[in-house]
């Protein structure tokens, strides 16, 4: 069973998803298929234009003297960056990666029991997995930003708030992934342990588990990448991390400071990526 | 111990007949193989032994205790003493040898203990004892994907024996493997079966292989036992009752040996 591709899965270095036993379908391109395929392509472009002109969307306005003038002053300030106040960044910059580690870990620790109990092959109870399912899709529902601002207002201005959304982001994005890895599982160890006489916790702790688990870390480590970009941004909420800094340096109009800010997040960010990408590499 | 099946019948629920009214009895110490086409009954009737099948009718007993009627604890603790081997060998590809063959004794130990995966050093014992009966000790901490399939099919019997069991079930042990890896995993089962005094229960759709290592044979036809008795009574006219046509080249393990180029 293939999932439907998901917002994340859709991002660059998305995870793999767990080999699947159907074998790809066929297209044929001949007969009523043709037609369907005109009627999808005619359909698809009624939809864009009608958001183009929803929008406003207007292609001359991207050649128009205001934005040339203002694009030239605003890249004008960035390409000469003030690098003194690179020392005032870095320390949020930690803050960012750290909101990013305690949302992950918790957030990851707190999927386990979840996906397992989402998991058909593991608990096979339509009553348990169906209700943990809806749980589980409508926390994904929510945009992480949503979540910071509702806990900025809860629990004030600050990093808890930022980190306490992401909990809740990376909870969904690895409790989904993981449920999917679980029931992609070979089931012959699950049928053995069974016939040695194992209890469930006995069966997924040497059934399950093993076979899971790099898939687990994977998503571990994907959702990590995911955080430490979304805690970047946590801060236009007022959820603590260099979002913050750079919403206030842009309000000043302090070009060439919010530069520097975007440089050294872009800096982290890709030494992360590149990091768990080899990591997660390694694990599969 | 001795196995009994009462009036047996497994209906599915597309209304198939599984298993249609069998009565049998399997006494201790016998190593019996079960023959019969694919699609027969073997598999369910393996299987409704140590209950990864249920029933629909009648009953299967342990010496004298129900089957088929137990549930939870007692369900497991039967299932402790059935030791069972698949054709998939069915490990856990990513871990240890000796983390699969000890896989074999949770039934013996408490959820808490067994959660944190730990296992007291008598187990690893009885584990790597189990691993050298069938002559693999050496690899007990390569993880079990870095062997062949024979040495893998080894493993699981390893994993059954630790369980210290009074019977081994085999589900076409060798129906994955080659014709040479075939006759040593036949002759672990064998050296078991006479060593240990287990009980074993063979499906196999080699005849030769039945005749061969069985001291006693079960012919199954569309879920009905249509022959029971020992070896020297199966002639190749009984099993071409069984099978409702004339045996085939391919139902010998010597031929397709011959085939592959391999001498047994």
């Amino acid at each position: 069973m293939t999932p439907a591709p998901t917002p994340e899965s859709a991002e660059v270095g998305a995870p793999p998803p767990p080999p699947s036993k159907k074998p790809a379908p066929t297209l044929d391109s001949k007969g009523p298929q043709r037609y369907k395929m005109l009627a999808t392509w005619l359909l698809f472009l009624i939809v864009l234009i009608a958001c183009f002109y929803q929008v406003d969307a207007n292609f001359f306005d991207l050649f128009s003297v205001n934005a040339r003038d203002n694009m030239n002053r605003i890249l004008g300030e960035m390409v000469r960056p003030d690098w003194s106040y690179a020392e005032d960044i870095w320390e949020p910059m930690i803050e960012t990666v750290q909101i990013a580690i305690a949302a992950t870990v918790i957030g990851s620790i707190l999927a386990v029991p979840v996906a397992l109990l989402a998991a058909t092959n593991v608990i096979p109870k339509k009553m348990v997995s169906i209700p943990v399912r809806m749980v589980l899709n409508l926390v994904r529902t929510i945009p992480d930003l949503l979540f910071a601002a509702i806990f900025v207002a809860v629990f004030g201005i600050g990093a808890f708030a930022g980190m306490l959304a992401l909990v809740f982001f990376s909870f969904g994005l690895v409790a989904k992934l993981t449920y999917e890895a679980i029931e992609a599982i070979d089931p012959g160890p699950l049928e053995a342990m069974t016939s040695v006489g194992a209890n469930k916790i006995q069966l997924i702790v040497f059934g399950v588990i093993p076979q899971a688990l790099p898939y687990f870390f994977s998503y571990v480590l994907y959702a990590f990448e995911v955080n430490v970009r979304a805690a970047a941004v946590l801060g236009f909420v007022g959820a603590g991390g260099i979002g913050l800094h750079l919403d206030q340096q842009l309000n000043s109009l302090r070009y060439d400071r919010a530069s520097i800010i975007i440089l050294i997040t872009l800096l982290v960010v890709l030494l992360i990526d590149y990091a768990s990408t080899y990591l997660r590499r390694k694990l599969l | 111990m001795m196995i009994e099946f009462k009036n047996v019948v497994k209906q599915y629920p597309n209304g198939t007949i599984g298993l249609n009214n069998i009565n049998l009895k399997i006494n201790e110490g016998e190593f019996v193989v079960i023959v019969g086409l694919s699609g027969a009954g073997k598999s369910t009737l393996l299987r409704s032994i140590n209950r990864l099948h249920d029933i629909s009718s009648g009953e299967i007993t342990i010496d004298g205790k129900s089957v088929t009627r137990a549930g939870g604890k007692q369900l497991r603790r039967i299932r402790r003493d059935i030791g069972m081997i698949f054709q998939s060998f069915n490990l856990v590809k990513r871990a240890t040898v000796l983390r699969n063959v000890l896989s074999g004794r949770v039934g013996y130990h408490s959820t808490f203990s067994t959660m944190f995966g730990y296992f007291p050093k008598e187990d690893t014992e009885i584990a790597l004892d189990a691993l050298s009966r069938v002559n693999i000790r050496e690899k007990a901490y390569i993880r079990a994907d870095q062997l062949s399939g024979g040495q893998q099919q080894r493993v699981s019997i390893a994993r059954a024996l630790a369980q210290k069991p009074k019977v081994i079930l085999a589900d076409e042990p060798v129906a994955s493997l080659d014709p040479l890896t075939t006759r040593q995993v036949m002759d672990d089962l064998q050296r078991i079966n006479r060593e240990l005094k287990i009980t074993t229960i063979v499906n196999l759709h080699f005849i030769d292989l039945a005749r061969e290592y069985a001291t006693r044979i079960i012919g199954l036809r569309a879920g009905e036992v249509v022959f029971d008795g020992p070896v020297s009574e199966a002639t190749d006219a009984k099993f071409a009752e069984i099978y409702g046509r004339p045996i085939n080249e391919d139902e010998l393990l010597a031929a397709e040996a011959a085939k592959g180029g391999v001498t047994v």
